[in-house]
């Protein structure tokens, strides 16, 4: 073969060995084919574990009930009964250490995701006790007046 | 040649045309693939009943929190849509901050803050349809993604590798269903993963414990005993887009054809 055909051949061959050496340590050892196949299974194994890893931030109404059973079991005779405690008073993740963290939302806007009456009859909301936000005391928090944890209307405080 | 050869060669070739090009297919290779023995134990499928639903949003106020998704950008790993049919057969849907505050009103988002006044006795039916990622058993954002950063796990639930995603968005649009978003903080692709961290403790996922009306369910289709599995196996249950072959693992109680 003619030198000036192998000169530029020679430094193809080379700048592919140099991007296999950088392939080589650039790519982690666990990345490869794995159950699903070619198609769906090309991956870093690693990034399962680290998914794995990621916090729990609720921590269910059973964990509430392993200090405050006496509130648990009060609400549990009402029909609130259904709604977990972290849905108002936030994700309890750090709450035990570090009770301030617990942010517990009263807001007018939180009772009216499921007590503002809409008239759908092919949904369940429309079963719902629920008021007309315009007419209903507007720019009154409901906690003025009703208790959440007992929201029959003997609970109006 | 002569007569006899070329009698024989007439006789070769017509038989040769006779069979059929189906018998040269003694191995195809997909189909040896999916005979192959399938070990997982685990194959996470999601139940979703929309007669229970009431659009209260607390489903998706729970994902944003578990999830780290930022809780005021207009991306959500799950959201709520609304639909509303009237009685002239006009058809309205909205999903306003992917329902994160629920739905507090009977108007319509129509978008860029316009909002459409039903009266209550135009309505003909309404409802509330929760949508998440279907995890599809054939999912088409992991056929596209060009560095392997997302894929699906022997349970089935797909993944993203936010350190491998280079956030070049084919897998955003492949996804036929709109699930996928960039996440603005890591600039990667997002998407719901049944909270793979929680699933995999035994706990279910933060959407599906927060919903007080049991409108959505998890569980594990391999299992036949799973209460959920039964469901899917025994009662009329619909998936989402049929027609893309996809393969949808989230199945819906009461879809109506309105419903995309």
């Amino acid at each position: 073969m003619k030198n000036h055909v192998f000169r530029p051949l020679l430094v193809v061959i080379g700048l592919i060995v140099i991007a296999l050496i950088f392939r080589f340590f650039y790519v982690p050892k666990d990345f490869g084919v794995h159950e699903r196949g070619y198609m769906y299974g090309w991956y870093r194994q690693g990034n399962i574990e680290d998914w794995r890893n990621f916090s729990v931030k609720y921590q269910g109404k059973d964990s509430c009930s392993g200090c405050h059973a006496d509130k648990v079991e009060n609400i549990s005779k009402t029909p609130h009964a259904i709604i977990q405690c972290e849905n108002c008073h936030g994700p309890a993740m750090e709450h035990p250490s570090n009770p301030p963290k617990l942010v517990i939302d009263k807001s007018r806007a939180q009772c009216l995701r499921c007590h503002s009456w809409l008239p759908y009859p092919s949904s369940g909301r429309s079963q719902i006790r629920g008021i007309d936000p315009d007419k209903h005391n507007p720019d009154v928090e409901c906690v003025m007046c009703h208790n959440p944890h007992k929201p029959s209307l003997e609970g109006l405080t | 040649m002569n007569r006899r050869d070329f009698l024989k060669n007439t006789v070769k070739g017509i038989a040769g045309i006779a069979l059929p090009l189906a018998a040269f297919e003694f191995v195809n290779p997909r189909e040896l693939f999916a005979t192959k023995d399938d070990n997982a134990k685990v194959r996470w499928g999601f139940l979703v009943d929309t007669y229970k639903c009431v659009g209260c949003g607390l489903c998706v106020k729970a994902c944003k929190l578990e999830n780290e998704i930022p809780y005021d950008a207009n991306v959500s790993r799950t959201w709520v849509e609304r639909y509303v049919i009237t009685k002239d057969g006009k058809k309205y849907a909205d999903s306003p901050k992917a329902a994160r505050d629920g739905f507090t009103t009977g108007k319509i988002d129509l978008g860029e803050g316009k909002f459409q006044e039903i009266r209550n006795e135009d309505i003909e039916k309404a409802f509330f349809v929760p949508k998440l990622c279907n995890q599809c058993e054939n999912p088409p954002c992991v056929q596209v993604c060009p560095v392997g950063a997302t894929y699906q796990a022997a349970d089935g639930v797909v993944l993203v590798d936010r350190t491998w995603c280079i956030g070049c968005g084919y897998c955003i649009m492949g996804c036929p269903y709109g699930v996928r978003f960039f996440h603005p903080k890591y600039l990667t692709a997002e998407k719901c993963n049944f909270c793979y961290h929680r699933i995999s403790k035994g706990l279910k996922t933060a959407c599906v414990q927060a919903c007080p009306f049991g409108a959505r369910q998890i569980g594990n289709l391999k299992d036949p005993s799973d209460p959920v599995t039964k469901i899917i196996m025994t009662e009329r249950v619909g998936i989402l887009k049929e027609e893309y072959g996809t393969k949808p693992q989230v199945f819906y109680v009461g879809l109506d054809r309105e419903v995309k």
